[in-house]
């Protein structure tokens, strides 16, 4: 998955693309100092911070497969927290609810050692600027 | 507002002594979150500008990941704040509603206010901003549960 190179953001905080599933990238991070929230614990934010860039590198991924460029600018994300986010790898795989013209509705979710059972998902509503128009204005999310 | 608490409990928890300890391992102090201000049921952090936490590579602009996390450790200090003392809280959810990108090289400043708090859940509301309160970055919502004797958590 060329099309698919994460943010420096990610990079930083040791997220990789891991593996691909039905097209859909699957994101892995470690468990390290730099997630850990309450000891012992990964941090909700850095959790957070997976589920987004996993529905980002989703929606660049498809984007790019139909021909399509433009900037991604987040309208809003809401997470739920389901369970504690052990000292041990998660993963974390999108799903595009809705790709519209000018906006997509991505779900996604986060997982440890049992699928079954996630420790985290986050809905995600993405506004898509076309890439000649997004330099002029900043359009209203 | 009425405020139940006794005027021992209000001085149980000072964010402004608490918040370097807190902030300084893990994720926040992998972030370098900081302590700004805080009142009776709200306090503010600030999230520096680095580049290795930027959203985008071409552009100056933070991602949104290290803002939810300033936002998730903001509302968690104001929650102790309003209570008087720290107990162990877990994030239930979270939405962040992104107004506009924060200005280049800009730091982020948090402020959370938790505005309810019942037996078991604690209900904030938030905002972002780069330097101007009114031109918020981001307003969040957000609810924590206690989670003080689950057996999970032993």
């Amino acid at each position: 998955m060329p099309d698919t190179a994460l943010t420096p953001y990610a990079d930083s905080l040791g997220i990789v693309i891991h593996d691909e599933e039905g097209g859909a990238p699957v994101l892995a991070c470690e468990f390290s100092a730099n997630v850990e929230g309450r000891p012992g614990h990964m941090h909700g934010g850095a959790i957070s911070g997976l589920l987004e860039t996993a529905g980002y590198a989703l929606l660049r991924h498809e984007l790019s497969k139909q021909g399509r460029t433009h900037r991604l600018k987040p309208i809003n994300i809401t997470v739920q927290f389901l369970a504690p986010g052990k000292p041990k790898p998660s993963y974390a795989k999108a799903r595009i609810t809705k790709l519209g013209r000018r906006n997509a509705n991505i779900a996604v979710e986060a997982w440890q050692d049992d699928r079954s059972r996630p420790i985290a998902t986050a809905i995600m509503n993405i506004l898509m600027v076309p890439e000649e128009s997004a330099a002029e204005a900043e359009p209203e999310a | 507002m009425n405020d139940p608490r006794s005027p021992e409990q209000r001085h149980n928890f000072d964010p402004s002594r608490a918040a370097p300890m807190l902030l300084q391992h893990g994720h926040s102090g992998w972030l370098g979150l900081k302590y700004r201000a805080h009142g009776d049921d709200w306090a503010e952090l600030e999230l520096p500008w680095r580049e290795d936490l930027l959203g985008e590579a071409e552009r100056h602009v933070l991602a949104s990941g290290p803002i939810i996390s300033l936002m998730d450790m903001a509302s968690g200090l104001s929650i102790w704040t309003t209570m008087g003392r720290f107990t162990a809280i877990a994030t239930l959810d979270l939405r962040v509603d992104y107004q506009r990108p924060a200005k280049d090289r800009a730091a982020v400043i948090g402020r959370a206010e938790c505005y309810k708090v019942t037996k078991s859940a604690a209900f904030v509301r938030g905002i972002a901003h780069d330097g101007d309160p009114d031109d918020p970055v981001a307003h969040v919502a957000g609810v924590f549960m206690s989670i003080a004797g689950d057996p999970r958590n032993a």
